[in-house]
């Protein structure tokens, strides 16, 4: 192993994309009208892409002969540090949104910093992925407002998502030792920073949604960590299941 | 003889986009850099348009087809990400084959105002912000009554 923090660091992402990939993939077939079906596996791939580049640089600073399948594949629950948030279940379409919207106001201004980051693969895929992004949160943040400020079924609907998944906002702006060696070492980025930016576009967004803003600050946390919670389990066995039942395909 | 930088362009000039089977990967340019060294060995450099693109697997496996074909067996294909992909890479050449293909290409002075590729009209109206692949959106026209890609900026 190169750097161990530097691994850690990479996997955090790319879990978020690969996890959050695969939820989204499991509306295909099943959107409210084909156009938002195909938004949704649209912006899967792009996030499944983006878990890609990230696992393939990981497991060359891995240096045990691993590849990008070894890691999306054949690690368990716990070896994953996605956030809670990327593995909550789908729900009704205003809660895939509003979950949406939470993780791409952070990916949007993560990336946006780690393009400054002092390793130039790192900065490279941000850059790449920035782009991506910025397209995913116009979508998000239209739908939130579109169905905050539609009719009263859309918003009463997407108001109790609002509130089921606010406990879930701030984990992903949470920093552990991982992030904290990375930003030190210059590699990685500052949450601190990304953390006032995203809550100030939240904010904007659910004004003109006509949204209201639930009090509480709690966070759940763990996911960093690899304290999930049950449904990554049963999204890994739908992941996983191939790789594990006929060992050794490839993408 | 050592094969040149514009043999090789030549030969790839054949190689288009698989999903849009007009435009070659240089007029859309993914097709970063034809690199032959003096040993005649050659590189070409692409760069993927979307990270999840599932074409560019294709796209190299085209590649090299197409130089083995020639009876080109000694070369590599590298891609990079950065400078990230941009539709401002694509060729007016590569535009004008979107636009005949039925493919309004994009339009970066103003996306709000995209011109049918069918009739020409400006009346035109963006259905949804994802289309049938990653790169595109789909818009309609309100005067011919078409609906229609547009090749969206990135
Ligand atoms: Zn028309």
């Amino acid at each position: 192993m190169q750097d161990q923090n530097k691994f850690n660091y990479i996997i955090q992402q790319a879990d978020n994309c690969l996890i959050l990939g695969q939820r989204l993939a499991e509306w295909c077939g099943h959107g409210p009208v084909l156009e938002q079906d195909i938004a949704m596996t649209n912006i899967s791939l792009d996030l499944i892409g983006q878990a890609r580049l990230l696992y393939q640089y990981a497991s060359e600073i891995q240096e045990e002969g691993k590849t990008e399948d070894d890691l999306a594949y054949l690690r368990d629950a716990w070896d994953f540090k996605n956030v809670l948030l990327v593995e909550q279940p789908n729900g009704d379409f205003g809660k895939t949104i509003f979950r949406q919207f939470l993780y791409d106001t952070f990916s949007c201004f993560f990336y946006e910093e780690l393009m400054k980051s002092t390793d130039e693969r790192l900065a490279s895929i941000a850059a790449k992925s920035h782009k991506e992004t910025l397209y995913h949160m116009k979508w998000s943040g239209d739908w939130v407002i579109r169905l905050g400020d539609g009719t009263e079924e859309s918003h009463n609907r997407i108001q109790q998502s609002v509130n089921e998944l606010w406990s879930y906002k701030d984990e992903i702006i949470s920093i552990n030792s991982v992030d904290q060696e990375a930003e030190k070492a210059g590699y990685g980025v500052s949450l601190e920073l990304i953390k006032n930016k995203r809550n100030e576009k939240i904010k904007a967004v659910l004004e003109e949604a006509t949204l209201s803003t639930p009090e509480s600050d709690y966070a759940h946390k763990g996911g960093k960590e690899g304290t999930h919670s049950e449904y990554l389990g049963y999204i890994l066995a739908d992941l996983q299941f191939l790789q594990r039942a006929y060992p050794g395909n490839q993408w | 003889m050592v094969i040149s930088k514009s043999q090789i362009e030549e030969i790839l000039d054949e190689v288009k986009d698989p999903e849009i089977p007009v435009i070659s990967i240089a007029d859309l340019g993914i097709l970063r850099d034809v690199k032959v060294n003096d040993d005649g060995f050659v590189e070409v450099v692409i760069t993927p348009t979307y990270t999840g693109c599932p074409a560019m697997m294709e796209i190299e496996r085209d590649i090299n087809n197409a130089l083995k074909k020639e009876g080109i067996n000694d070369f590599k294909i590298t891609t990079v990400l950065s400078p990230a992909w941009s539709t401002d890479l694509m060729t007016e050449e590569g535009k004008a084959r979107l636009k005949e293909y039925g493919i309004a290409p994009p339009n970066p002075s103003n996306e709000e105002d995209i011109e049918c590729p069918n009739c020409g009209s400006y009346n035109t109206k963006l259905v949804s912000q994802f289309g049938s692949t990653a790169c595109k959106s789909l818009f309609k026209c309100n005067d011919c009554l078409e609906p229609f890609d547009y090749f969206k900026c990135h």
